[in-house]
Order: C-alpha cells, then sequence, then structure tokens
C-alpha cells in the first residue's frame, strides 16, 4: 500500500487516494443537505470504509474492552454481578442498564465491532479489484523525472575504452531485474520493473482471516452448546440435558444431537505442595481424576487432568475443578433417615475453606437447613479462630448451624444449592441461649435440639468439576490462523518497490521507489549500479555521507 | 518438592549482584550523556548553528549508519568498528569545540560508554546466571509466574541491548536500559518476589513452552520500540527548537525519523509475536479451559494491546497522523502492555491468575 503521508510518491494505490479523499471530507464538510436518502448512504459509507475511520474504530474498540475488565461480567461470574449491583444501589442498577456488566454482548460493543468489519469489507472489496488488476498489468513506465525517487544512481554507459550500446545495457538490465524476481516490461528508453506484489496479496488474506475469525466465533455460539457437571467420586454422570447442573445451549442447537455417553469418576487425586516456602506453601502440585467412560461401542479408562481434556464424538469434557462433599445423614427423632448423601462444598480460598450448605425438605417436625464451613486442615490463627491451613485433608472439621421452617422450595422459584434462604428459616439455639453449632470430625454426630433429630457426618469424599463443551465450527479457526499469519508477516516482511532503468544520452539513469514500508531499497538500487556500472568505474552518486555519519547515531 | 535449595539461594545473590552493577552501569552511562561527548556536539551545534545541525539531522544518517555497520560486520568485529568511529569523531569533536581541553581528555571522549557498556555486559552475565541457577533449582519451564518471567524479559532486554550495539551504535540509551532493568529486578525481588518451587497443573502443558517465551519475546521488542518512540519524540522537538541545559544531549541524538523507522521495526515484529501470543492462548484456552476465547481479564487486555498496536500500525499509514502523534500511540500500546503485566495479574481475579505472588 501506498504511504499517503510521502508525498513526494505519486499516488499509485487508488485505495489509498480514495482514503485520504474521504478523509479530508470527514474533516471539512458534512454531506450537502440536498443530495437526498441515497446520496446520504453513499456519503456515510465512504466515510466508513475510510482508513481514518478504520483507524478510530479500532481505538474505540480497544476502549469498549476495557470495562468489562473492570466490572464483573455475567459471563463470567453473575453472583459477583448480583452482589456488586445489590453493594451499590442505583448507581449499580444504571451501570446494568447500559449494559456494563453483559460488555461483550452490550449494544454498543456490538455495534463497535460490526461497524469495523462493515469498514473491513468496504476496505477489502475495492482493494482486491485494484490489486487483482494491478497484477495484471505491465509495471508503470518511467516517470520523466528519475531524480525524485527515494533511490537515483547514475553510471556512465561508455567511456572511451570501453564500449557498449544502449541496447546491451538495457538487455543486462531486464535480465538481472528478472532474476532478482521482479516484474519487468521493456520500454523504448527505459526497463519498468515492479516487486513484491505478495505484500498488497498478504494484507488482504489478513484482513479477510480477521473477517473469518469473527464469523467462525459467532457461529461457534449459534451452533454449539457448554454445559457444567458436578461429579462426587464414586458417581456416574449419564450425559443428557438433564443431568447438568447447568447448561447453555446456542441459538441454533438441536438437543437430540447430544452424544451418548456415561461418564464415571473412579477416583480422584489431589496433591498440595507442604515443602515450598512463602506465596508458593500449599500451591496444588497435581488434580488427576481416574475416570471411566462407557459409549454405546467400548469402555475405557483414562485420566482427566487440567489440560488435558476428553474427546467424546464432538464433545469435549475438562476438569475444570475440585473440591470436597462431606457425606451427611440426617435422622429425625425417630431415627429415620431424612437425607443422605454427599454435599458439594465450595472451596473458598487456596486452603480450601469450604462452604455449602444441606437442605433437609422431608425433615419434620419443621424442614432443615444447615449452613457450613469445611476446614480441610484445622489449625488455629493468631486470635485463635478455626482455620484451614492446607488444602488436602490432614486434620478435617465441619462447622454447621442449623436453621429450622420453610425451605422454600415449593416456591418454584430458581434457588441455588450452595445458599440458604434463611430469611424464612428460624437458627436453632442451644440449651445455653446460644445459637446451636455442630463441629464434628468424620464419623461424628450431632443431636439437634428441641427434637429436631440428629446429624451424621459420615466421611468426605472429592468431587471434580467438569465443562463440557461442543463447538463444531471450532476447527475452521486453524486454517485461518495459519493464513492470517502468512498474511501479516507477507504484508509486514515483504517490500514492495519499483524500480526502473533508462538511458538517458550517455548516461544510465537507475531508480528505485518504495511502495511503503522498504529498508532497502536503496540497497537494491546500489547492488544494480554495481552490476552495471563499467566495472573500472565508480558508481557517480555514492553516497556523500557515508564516511562521516554512521557515528551520528552514537553521538 | 524437589527444590534444591542451595542453587536457588544463589540465584537470589547473582540477581542482588545484577542489580549492584546494573545500579553502577547506569551511573556511568549518565555520566556519558551530560558528558563531553554530547555536550561538545551541542556546543558545535550551537555555534554552526545552520549548517551543521541541518546535517546532522538528515534522514540519510540512518542509512550510513548502517552502511558503516555493513563494514564492522564483514570486519567481523562490529562493535569495536562502531566504538572506534566513535572516538574519532569524538576527538575531532571536542578538538573543535571552545574549550580546547588537554589531550587525553579529547582521545576518549566515550570512555564513560565504554565503561557503562563493559559494566553492563558483567550485569548482564550475573543476571542470565541467576535465570540459569533458579532453572537448575527446580529443573522445569524457567518462566511460570511473574518473577520468573519478569526476571527473563528483563534479560532478554539487556542482552538485546547488548547484541544491537554490534550493529550499531545505541549508547545513548544505556542509561534508560540499565534503568529499566535495574527497576525491574528490583520489582522481582519485592512485589514480584516468588520463591522457588514446582508448577501449578493448570501451566503444567506443554503450550507453555509456546506460549510464554513469545509472550517474553513481544514484550522485550514492544518495550524497544516504546523507548525509541520516546526518544524520538523528545528528538523530534530538538529539531524545531534544540533543547537547552541538561538535556542537550537530546540534540545530538540520531535524527528523529532515523528513530521512527527502527521504531515502527521493532514494533512490527513485535506485533506479529504479539499476535501469536494471542493466538497461542487461544489455543491454550481451548484445551484448559473448554474454550478458546472468553474475555477473561488476561484475554481482554491481551486483546486490548493487539488492537491498540493494529491502530499505530494504522495510523503510520493514515494522512494527518504526525510521527509524533503515532509515537504517542505507540507509548499507549506499552502502556497497555505493562498494565496487563503488572495490574491485571496483580489485582484483577481471572483465571489467568498464576502470578504466583
Ligand atoms: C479488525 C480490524 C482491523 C485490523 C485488526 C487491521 C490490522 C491491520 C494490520 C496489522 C495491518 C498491517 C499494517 C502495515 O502493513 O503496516 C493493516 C494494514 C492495513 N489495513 Fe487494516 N486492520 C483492520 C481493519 C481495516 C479496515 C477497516 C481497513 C479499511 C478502511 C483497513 C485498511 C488497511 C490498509 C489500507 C492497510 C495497509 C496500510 C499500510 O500500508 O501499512 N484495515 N491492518
Amino acid at each position: 500500500m501506498e504511504k499517503p503521508s510521502q508525498a513526494s510518491q505519486p499516488p499509485t494505490t487508488s485505495k489509498a487516494t480514495k482514503g485520504a479523499k474521504g478523509a479530508k471530507g470527514a474533516k471539512g464538510r458534512a454531506p450537502a443537505a440536498d443530495i437526498g436518502f441515497v446520496g446520504m448512504l453513499r456519503w456515510a459509507w465512504r466515510q466508513l470504509t475510510t482508513m481514518r475511520a478504520a483507524l478510530i474504530l479500532l481505538l474505540v474498540l480497544a476502549l469498549a474492552a476495557i470495562p468489562g475488565s473492570l466490572l464483573p461480567q455475567r459471563n463470567q461470574d453473575p453472583g459477583a454481578v448480583s452482589t456488586f449491583i445489590e453493594e451499590n444501589g442505583s448507581w449499580g442498577e444504571f451501570l446494568d442498564t447500559v449494559q456494563l456488566f453483559d460488555v461483550y454482548t452490550s449494544v454498543w460493543f456490538s455495534a463497535v465491532y460490526i461497524l469495523l468489519m462493515v469498514s473491513l469489507v468496504g476496505c477489502i472489496i475495492p482493494r482486491t479489484k485494484h490489486h487483482f488488476q494491478a497484477m495484471r498489468q505491465a509495471p508503470p513506465k518511467a516517470p520523466r523525472r528519475l531524480t525524485r525517487m527515494s533511490a537515483y544512481r547514475t553510471t556512465p554507459l561508455a567511456t572511451g575504452a570501453q564500449q557498449r550500446t544502449a541496447e546491451e545495457l538495457l538487455e543486462t538490465a531486464h535480465e538481472q531485474l528478472k532474476k532478482s524476481g521482479y516484474r519487468t516490461v521493456r520500454n523504448e528508453d527505459h526497463i519498468a520493473a515492479e516487486r513484491g506484489y505478495l505484500k498488497e496479496t498478504g494484507n488482504l488474506v489478513f484482513h479477510v482471516s480477521i473477517l473469518a475469525t469473527v464469523i467462525i466465533m459467532a457461529m461457534g455460539g449459534l451452533f454449539g452448546y457448554s454445559g457444567q457437571r458436578v461429579l462426587v467420586e464414586g458417581d456416574t454422570f449419564s450425559h443428557s440435558l438433564v443431568s447438568y447442573d447447568s447448561f447453555e445451549p446456542g441459538t441454533f442447537f438441536d438437543a437430540n444431537s447430544l452424544p451418548e455417553f456415561r461418564l464415571t469418576l473412579d477416583d480422584l487425586e489431589t496433591r498440595f505442595d507442604d515443602e515450598a516456602t512463602g506465596a508458593q506453601f500449599g500451591q496444588p502440585r497435581q488434580f488427576d481424576a481416574d475416570v471411566t467412560l462407557n459409549t454405546p461401542e467400548e469402555e475405557t479408562s483414562f485420566v482427566l487432568r487440567p489440560n488435558e481434556p476428553v474427546r467424546v464424538e464432538g464433545s469435549n469434557i475438562y476438569l475444570i475443578g475440585n473440591g470436597y462433599a462431606p457425606v451427611i445423614t440426617a435422622r429425625n427423632a425417630n431415627g429415620d433417615v431424612t437425607y443422605s448423601g454427599p454435599v458439594v462444598f465450595l472451596p473458598q480460598d487456596g486452603v480450601y475453606t469450604s462452604t455449602g450448605v444441606v437442605k433437609v425438605p422431608d425433615a419434620s417436625p419443621d424442614q432443615l437447613g444447615f449452613g457450613g464451613v469445611l476446614l480441610p486442615t484445622t489449625g488455629r490463627n493468631d486470635s485463635g479462630e478455626l482455620i484451614s491451613t492446607f488444602a488436602e485433608l490432614r486434620n478435617p472439621l465441619l462447622v454447621m448451624d442449623a436453621y429450622r421452617g420453610d425451605l422454600g422450595l415449593d416456591s418454584g422459584a430458581p434457588q441455588s444449592v450452595y445458599q440458604l434462604e434463611s430469611d424464612s428459616m428460624e437458627q436453632l439455639v442451644g440449651d445455653d441461649g446460644q445459637p446451636f453449632q455442630m463441629v464434628m470430625q468424620p464419623g461424628d454426630t450431632a443431636e439437634l435440639p428441641d427434637g429436631h433429630g440428629s446429624v451424621t457426618f459420615e466421611e468426605i469424599r472429592k468431587y471434580a468439576a467438569l465443562d463440557v463443551h461442543h463447538d463444531p465450527v471450532q476447527v475452521w479457526m486453524l486454517p485461518f490462523m495459519a493464513l492470517l499469519f502468512g498474511g501479516l508477516s507477507l504484508t509486514l516482511f515483504v517490500a514492495r518497490r519499483r524500480v526502473w532503468v533508462r538511458v538517458s544520452g550517455d548516461q544510465v539513469e537507475i531508480a528505485g521507489l518504495a511502495r511503503g514500508e522498504d529498508p532497502r531499497v536503496d540497497e537494491a538500487v546500489e547492488e544494480l549500479t554495481q552490476v552495471l556500472s563499467l566495472e573500472s568505474l565508480e558508481p557517480e552518486s555514492a553516497d556523500p555521507d557515508a564516511d562521516s555519519a554512521p557515528n551520528r547515531s552514537g553521538k | 518438592m524437589d527444590v534444591n535449595v542451595a542453587l536457588a539461594q544463589w540465584s537470589n545473590l547473582l540477581i542482588y549482584s545484577a542489580m549492584a552493577v546494573y545500579a553502577i552501569a547506569f551511573i556511568i552511562y549518565a555520566f556519558d550523556l551530560f558528558g563531553p561527548a554530547f555536550a561538545g556536539d551541542t556546543q558545535k551545534v550551537e555555534e554552526k548553528a545552520g549548517r551543521r545541525s541541518g546535517r546532522s539531522t538528515r534522514p540519510e544518517t540512518g542509512k550510513a549508519a548502517s552502511t558503516a555497520a555493513q563494514r564492522g560486520g564483514a570486519a567481523g568485529s562490529g562493535t569495536t568498528a562502531v566504538l572506534d568511529d566513535a572516538e574519532a569523531t569524538g576527538t575531532s569533536g571536542a578538538g573543535d569545540s571552545a574549550d580546547g581541553g588537554d589531550a587525553g581528555k579529547t582521545l576518549d571522549v566515550r570512555r564513560w560508554a565504554r565503561a557503562g557498556t563493559a559494566l553492563t555486559v558483567l550485569a548482564a552475565a550475573f543476571h542470565v546466571g541467576a535465570i540459569v541457577t533458579r532453572t537448575l533449582a527446580v529443573m522445569r519451564v524457567p518462566w511460570s509466574n511473574m518473577m520468573e518471567y519478569a526476571l527473563i524479559a528483563s534479560a532478554v532486554v539487556s542482552v538485546a541491548y547488548l547484541v544491537l550495539l554490534r550493529f550499531r551504535d545505541f549508547r545513548y540509551l544505556g542509561t534508560f536500559v540499565t534503568f529499566s532493568v535495574l527497576l525491574v529486578l528490583g520489582l522481582c525481588i519485592t512485589v514480584f518476589h516468588t520463591p522457588a518451587a514446582q508448577i501449578i497443573p493448570a501451566l503444567d502443558n506443554y503450550w507453555i513452552w509456546i506460549h510464554v517465551p513469545i509472550a517474553i519475546l513481544s514484550t522485550v521488542l514492544l518495550f524497544l520500540s516504546a523507548i525509541f518512540a520516546l526518544v524520538q519524540i523528545v528528538r523530534s522537538r530538538s529539531e524545531s527548537k534544540p533543547w537547552r541545559g541538561p538535556l542537550r544531549f537530546i540534540n545530538a541524538l540520531p535524527g528523529s525519523k532515523d528513530l521512527e523507522k527502527t521504531s515502527y521495526r521493532f514494533a512490527a515484529v513485535g506485533f506479529v509475536t504479539w499476535t501469536f501470543t494471542l493466538v497461542a492462548g487461544a489455543f491454550w484456552a481451548e484445551i484448559a479451559w473448554g474454550r478458546y476465547w472468553g474475555w477473561d481479564s488476561k484475554e481482554i487486555w491481551t486483546f486490548v494491546v493487539w488492537v491498540v498496536y493494529a491502530a499505530y500500525l494504522h495510523a503510520r499509514a493514515t494522512r494527518g497522523w504526525t510521527p509524533t502523534r503515532v509515537a504517542v500511540l505507540n507509548l499507549v500500546g506499552i502502556a497497555t502492555v505493562i498494565f496487563n503485566f503488572s495490574i491485571v495479574n496483580l489485582y484483577f481475579n481471572g483465571l489467568h491468575a498464576y502470578s504466583g505472588v
């Protein structure tokens, strides 16, 4: 592409000049009032497809992407968004109204990138046309005054001792240029040559690849799905919509297309660093899930790890998280079991201080709910409070409060399994008048006050948090990324230049014009001059600064 | 687990040693900038204003200098060739200057710069030694947390600077380079400090061998580009209105057009490698988190950096954008890179929380 800023170069690439013209228009004047609707559209289109518009849109895009990193986002952490809105009252609601918690799907963010894509299309099409024509045309004839070009040399055609004709010289020049990969044309008194068409080709390929990337991303969202499932050791996940904890289908997702399989978590091995010092102490070192996969065809066992997903018929299964699930049994006053099973507790920090709740709707006389904290390795901090000191299960302790009343499960409103709606519940109080609290090690049983029965903390099992994803168009990313890199490298590192060799009188003129970034244009012309010079003669125009200048840079 | 404590301690010791030497090199380089080499030139510029300064700011400087570098390279001793050149002009420059100083002084006008470079070589050796010993202490990939990343990136800056000296006399950047490396090492042993240890499972993958070194390389390239952009801006001012006072050394730096080209070349390569960092990150995210792009805070900022540099490249080709404005965009670019590394790692939550701090 032409560098419009280098004013000395003759305008040759229509896009650049058109862009510059449009840009001037943008600065200068609004559309005249009488151009009508179509004229208006045409004007807007011209504005949008200028380089200047692309540049502004890029800068706006960068700015528009930032708020998503400063505020919690619904797609990442909906819980944090609700908390934020609650804590910030009307300010939070205002931010929500302007979609600052859904930045990347917001109207304004979409508007920016869609405009950019439209601008891109409006840019690519005419440039492709123009480039196609340029590739079929001969290199343009030499301008009248070659001295104006960015590199210029002369060398004598003949001297008394050595004679050659213009014809001979041009022949040599022609061959030499061809050999160096130039496209050449022989004109009456000169050779015109051009090289580096791949620069523009690369540029177009690069921009098309960007467009393709955005389209593939959008399609992935439409046709794919993703789901989450927490799986406790020993449990099996039968792949179907109902067995997901949460599921986000794309717009055109077809539920019948879910592949059929069952996945059993046999064992989860986790290990943390108990030797390192400072911030490295307690860091995770190993998460290995032994799983068994049953598809209609076969049964396989393997280890599922971070960074090592399992791919089953286009669906990918990832080990995303892990934690502890205390197994709790609740009994009523008669000793009948009202609840029994593992309860998933969510780790809150690096030492796996975990919180969770147990809901016992079948308890009598009232429904019961327990909220608790699990400490995998119990210790005390400086002020004597119980804390966890390490993530592995070395000295676990479960501390729970108990609530009675209405769990609110019948109201139909969706509830988190990790939270008690304790507003309509009442905390149980012990004999001493203090809130009742159970402090249990595995195997312990606590009697609840007021005939509410008992709670047994049986054991602790580990669980794995799994993500399942399906994106049918994802594979297309690979070729387009390859094209994107190829195109980008070509456009940035191929030099496009024109060279002319002309015989005028008894002089040979050799001139080069860089088209875009070209650090070697002068060198190339110099080399050609060496080849074309009569052996014994120095090129006349050897750079006069060459001797004194190098140290300028160091001084 | 499996950490050689003695070697880890050696590594820390080497970091402190490198810092001490960088600090001295920084001071010595500053003597060069404010010393006779640049001041003498300035006097000359002021004395013979029009002709002389007109010539020294010609864009041809770059071309000629690269010719000189080739000559030096061909002789197989680039550095000395350039140093000798510098010395030679130093002599004539100081001879020209009014003070008519003693012969010893005028003979070696850039001796401070030479001492500074020698010290930088020593410091870089300690610096690289620190990385090697730390790697040996843990026997794993040497870039798995913020401290290690910064340690390596700063070493690459320092080594790249020394290597570039072989091609061209960039010693006027010595003060800046040693200072920034010193600053980063200071952060490494304080804010970023992370004891030597094994790697976390989330990072234990071959992609760490691709994604992270390319990210380090990009950071270094974009940083070098930004240094030149910064010098370009101050130099460009001096072309219309020469600096006075202690900053007059700026008037003697290479022309701003030349600096702009160097800056652009680093940025262009840096943009390609940054694109690669981003794409490699997306590939890794696909196997680590189940999606190649999810607007995680690190992904957001990597994207912002990328878009800003894309804008920089466009701005360069857009009429109406002066070289200085384009250079400012370059500086905005490096600001986003630094933000992405420091603030995002330390203060923003996200999946990509591997600072280790
Ligand atoms: C997502 C949006 C875009 C991105 C990421 C992008 C990126 C790039 C990159 C990296 C280059 C290489 C720079 C160079 O050769 O110096 C480039 C060049 C170019 N782009 Fe874009 N671009 C985008 C949109 C556009 C649009 C909308 C237009 C048209 C108005 C456009 C027109 C150009 C032109 C004319 C060049 C060549 C400039 C030159 O000679 O250096 N780009 N683009």
